[in-house]
């Protein structure tokens, strides 16, 4: 199989006219011999039928779409038909980058409606078209607020999801920026107070923490942004798009900078990605902020259209003084996000959010019930992910659960030795009354 | 091409006026016009030092972006807060309403260093 | 014009959640948000043609041909999306149980073999996003690399043909850039290298062919003089579509690389991503690939953390972007080695025969024999006031993207072509015929090309505007 619609007749002619007998002749002319391959040595194309089989046996191996109690950055949500529809036309998904304006305007009203969500969400007033992925925007949201205060220390909490904090040591690894970790209250799971104030000055140039932080538990966010604007230093939010149908908003509680990871709205999980990070910030930082950017405008009869602007931000121009390197978004996870947001509108946000909360607070009930198990924080206030620290042996809870086609809790023990008997449990509005109580009655069960 | 005979002039397209020990610094209406369509700013902070030559400040159009030199060494006084909210003053006006900023001259010889109207026309 | 989603009044009632347990949904006040967002509530059969409006308002690779130099805008294989889309892949979480996800496992184990045997280097990451992130995560390890060998190297060679993300990707990562003028044709000299070579370059950043679709014909010498200065090559794999069974990067002498599958390998670009941007490295730096990385012990597929210490560390969450590296490992699979080579071949006869075919009508700047692409130059060749914009946006009235135009920057009024493998000559004779018209009527009707285009959804937007009082939302 391959999809070269030239026939011989026609790359003879092709080849007359270039001036040469044969392709070797022409790849002789450009190609010194030094450097030229024999061949690739990879097994030979095959037909769609085959090649379908052959998926069809990698995709045998993979346990997919059970009911799954995993969340920790990824979660299995819902996903509405029309999502599916509006994504899968190829004037969508065959699209270049919209730089041709003109021949563009689909994909680019898009991606000023999706910015336009992201700050009805955050209560924030400007959105990027996306970035790659949660911990990359949080990543760039360090790099942005580095780059505006001047300063080169900031406060991160300990309670931000670990790939987050692994991706931001990786992009501020040579920006001689020192990251300082917030511990939390080891009752509530939530950032420690004092230990903030403590730990943060007027040189901090922002202070990031995460709502429902990593642990699933919602951080009283206002007095934590006020502690930062007393230092003086940027407060930069990483929320869950969902929770925000529900919980007060970056907006609200004064944040300067919202990120966080955008699968949760409209796209499949995907083994992790591809995804998309959300970007949103106060009207002061907009020429600051990393990323592309659609804005609304006139054409020459004066009719409204779209383009891509505050362009001289971006490394196409500034090159090596851009705000990031980033030359790209996820515009295709950000139009799933787009979609699935107008399907659902202010109404079925909230009654999302609500019925996340609800069945996730279902669940917790009937486990705090089943003996051997103790909600690691008491005092706790979640959203749909929460921890339970067990007796009970968590590899054989794993097992169990598989064998009735239940992804169950993640442990946490690659947190470090205190979560070592600890599980976390997500639950989202997908995640069935029977399918929580067969989760419940197998643990239960298990010696 | 509009270039008054009572400023000074860097290479680098910038223009200088002197009022007491003060140094007021813009760009020229032949970098206006090369730029084009001015659509975005950045000043220094009041209060901050340069050096002459020294980058302290960016213009930037739909589709490029420079970098602004300080034609003297000095401590910024004054910023013209208008051209942040309507860059246009700078294609507009380039020598009046669209002015950048203001420095304290450290170095009256600094001015020495810069052409003259004559020199700089010569030069572009 | 489509109305905007907000301008639309709310018209629907219904719920889209049914709760099975009971609502529990008591929250302290201090939690909770005040306002619901201005989110209109409408009816699916609302949202679908709203949507559905706008995607008739794009151009798209599935309706029209992009000679859009440098993005390797090739077909896009459905069946590969028909594959990646399929619930056996979708709905898998990356933190399941490591034997219920083999299959997932296994195809980025195979595709990183693939991967090395055409780009003939030993080992790779595949968890990069774009080609941007993987410039970002090759400099990475390459500033590792000298700094486990305490040797502190702080600047990089980046010709000044390169496309603009090479020394944005310098600067994040904590490198300063050295700019290297090309020659005319844009290729590199040896001798011109070697003046500004000093022991604290690092490496340099080259694409190969070059933006002007010419083979570096110095490549070994370049390779020889780099590395006898302690030094490394890296390649941007932007241009990998020219070389594939024809040419290894491994065996120039290049040490780091990051290759594009979204265009070399097929897979959609999606109106600006996901795309996906695997670094390659020789044996002597895969300590410092990000983790994980996939590992075969015993039959078993695993992710492997135990070079977390020497590691760059992370690049982004999870392992990459795997629905785009399924899509490229379903094309390896279908068009196999013999394919690739077939590939990349074509794709030089193609451009070569477009630019034959266009060669009296503009400046070839860089030659009358190219590789997978070529750069034109339209200065002094159109009519009075007329600019290569003009000419760009004239061919979109004729139904055709635009060509990339002024770049690479040191080609004045350049507009740059790459035809891809997968269009065939009946197109590819049709796109000539189109632009020479355009050409000719720069000179007769000028006004009609410096007015176009005039059959697309909008004309030319106001961007002054947009940059001035930028409106970004609702």
């Amino acid at each position: 199989m391959n999809y070269i619609p030239v026939s011989k007749q026609d790359k003879q002619r092709m080849l007359e006219i270039v001036g040469v007998k044969t392709e070797e002749e022409l790849i002789s002319k450009q190609i010194p011999e030094k450097v030229r391959a024999s061949k690739i040595n990879l097994s030979d194309g095959v037909s769609e039928l085959k090649v379908l089989e052959l998926f069809k046996q990698y995709g045998s191996k993979n346990k997919s779409s059970a009911a799954c109690f995993r969340g920790a950055g990824i979660y299995d949500h819902f996903v509405p038909a029309a999502v599916d529809e509006i994504t899968g036309r190829s004037d969508f998904w065959t699209a270049y980058t919209p730089y041709q304006a003109e021949a563009s305007q689909g994909t680019l009203q898009a991606i000023f409606e999706y910015q336009s969500m992201i700050c009805e969400l955050t209560g924030l007033d400007t959105s990027n078209a996306s970035m790659y992925d949660g911990a990359t925007a949080a990543a760039e949201a360090a790099l942005l607020a580095v780059r505006t205060s001047k300063k080169n220390k900031i406060a991160v909490a300990q309670t931000l999801n670990p790939q987050y904090l692994e991706v931001i040591e990786t992009y501020l690894k040579k920006q001689n920026v020192k990251i300082i970790k917030i511990e939390s209250d080891e009752k509530t799971g939530a950032v420690n107070i004092s230990d903030l104030q403590n730990k943060t000055d007027v040189d901090t140039a922002c202070v990031m923490i995460q709502s429902p932080n990593f642990f699933g538990v919602i951080e009283d966010m206002q007095a934590l942004s006020d502690i930062a604007k007393s230092k003086n230093a940027l407060f930069a939010a990483v929320v869950n798009p969902v929770s925000l149908g529900l919980l007060k908003t970056p907006g609200e509680y004064g944040a300067d900078i919202a990120v966080g990871e955008g699968q949760p709205l409209g796209n499949k999980m995907h083994f992790g990605g591809s995804t998309f990070g959300f970007m949103a910030v106060k009207k002061s930082l907009e020429w600051k902020m990393p990323g592309r950017v659609v804005g609304k405008t006139t054409d020459k009869n004066g009719r409204t259209g779209f383009v891509l602007t505050l362009q001289s931000r971006e490394q196409h121009i500034r090159r090596e003084k851009a705000t990031s390197n980033i030359c790209t978004n996820s515009a295709l996870n950000a139009l799933a996000a787009c979609v699935y947001t107008a399907v659902l509108g202010k109404s079925g946000l909230k009654e999302l959010a609500e019925t996340n909360i609800s069945k996730a607070r279902y669940a917790f009930n009937k486990i705090k019930n089943i003996e051997g198990f103790t909600p690691l924080f008491e005092n706790g206030i979640f959203f749909n992910e929460f921890v339970f620290k067990t007796t009970k042996n968590i590899k054989k809870i794993e097992k169990e659960l598989l064998k009735n086609n239940i992804i169950g809790p993640l442990s946490l023990a690659f947190c470090g030795k205190k979560y070592k008997d600890c599980l976390m449990f997500a639950v989202t509005e997908k995640r069935t009354k029977n399918e929580i109580d067969a989760l419940t009655g197998i643990i239960a069960n298990v010696k | 091409m509009n270039i008054p005979s009572n400023l000074f002039y860097a290479k680098t397209h910038e223009w200088a006026r002197k009022e007491g020990s003060k140094v007021y610094v813009g760009i020229t209406d032949h970098a206006q016009h090369e730029i084009t369509d001015i659509v975005h700013v950045e000043l220094p902070e009041v209060g901050k030092k340069f050096k002459k030559t020294q980058p302290c400040a960016v213009v930037e159009s739909v589709k490029s972006a420079f970098d602004i030199y300080s034609p003297v060494s000095g401590t910024v006084v004054e910023v013209n807060d208008a051209v942040l909210s309507s860059p246009e003053l700078i294609n507009q006006s380039p020598y009046e309403k669209g002015f950048f900023f203001a420095i304290e001259l450290e170095n009256e010889n600094d001015l020495k260093d810069l052409l003259s109207a004559e020199d700089y026309k010569k030069s572009i | 014009m489509n109305k905007i989603l907000n301008e639309i009044n709310s018209d629907r009632e219904t719920q889209i959640f049914d709760c099975d347990v009971e609502n529990d949904i008591a929250l302290d006040e201090k939690y909770k948000r005040k306002n619901n967002p201005n989110i209109p509530d409408l009816a699916e059969g609302t949202v679908v043609r709203h949507y559905t409006a706008l995607s008739r308002k794009n151009y798209a690779l599935s309706t029209t041909f992009y000679p859009l130099g440098s993005c390797t805008m090739k077909y896009n294989p459905i069946i590969n999306e028909k594959i990646a889309s399929c619930a056996k892949f979708a709905e898998v979480h990356p933190l399941q149980p490591e034997n219920t996800v083999q299959g997932n496992l296994e195809i980025m184990f195979e595709l990183e073999k693939a991967l090395c045997e055409i780009s003939g280097m030993n080992n790779f990451t595949l968890q990069p996003a774009a080609g941007a992130h993987g410039e970002h995560t090759g400099l990475l390890i390459i500033s590792e690399y000298f700094k486990s060998k305490k040797e502190k190297r702080t600047k990089i060679i980046v010709p000044d043909s390169a496309h603009g993300t090479n020394p944005a990707s310098a600067n994040l990562s904590g490198f300063e850039v050295i700019s290297l003028k090309s020659e005319p044709d844009g290729t590199l000299s040896p001798d011109k290298l070697k003046e500004i070579l000093t022991p604290e370059i690092a490496c340099i950043m080259m694409t190969n062919p070059n933006t002007l679709g010419v083979f570096e014909k110095h490549i070994p010498e370049i390779a020889e003089i780099m590395h006898a200065n302690g030094s490394l090559l890296y390649y941007d794999g932007a241009n990998l579509n020219a070389v594939m069974g024809i040419a290894r990067p491994g065996d120039m002498g290049f040490d780091v690389m990051h290759i594009n599958l979204h265009k070399t390998f097929s897979t959609p670009h999606g109106g600006g991503g996901p795309g996906s941007g695997p670094v390659g490295v020789k044996s002597f730096l895969k300590d410092f690939l990000p983790v994980p990385t996939v590992v075969n012990e015993n039959g078993l597929f695993k992710l492997n953390y135990k070079n977390k210490k020497t590691s760059v560390g992370q690049m982004k969450a999870f392992y990459g972007n795997f629905p785009v590296l399924l899509k490229a490992f379903v094309y390896i699979k279908s068009v196999g080695g013999n394919g690739l080579k077939e590939a990349s071949v074509q794709a030089n006869i193609n451009a070569n025969y477009v630019l034959n075919l266009l060669k009296d009508k503009v400046t070839v700047p860089a030659g009358n024999v190219c590789t997978h692409e070529f750069v034109l130059s339209s200065k002094g060749r159109l009519g009075e006031g007329v600019r290569t914009l003009d000419v760009a946006k004239r061919l979109l009235d004729y139904g055709y993207y635009a060509p990339t135009i002024y770049f690479p920057l040191i080609v004045e009024e350049a507009m740059m072509i790459e035809p891809t493998e997968t269009e065939s000559k009946q197109t590819l004779d049709e796109f000539v015929k189109v632009l020479s018209g355009i050409i000719d009527e720069s000179k007769n009707n000028p006004e009609a090309v410096k007015n176009a285009p005039s059959k697309t959804p909008v004309s030319r937007l106001n961007e002054v505007e947009a940059a001035r009082n930028p409106k970004l939302r609702w």
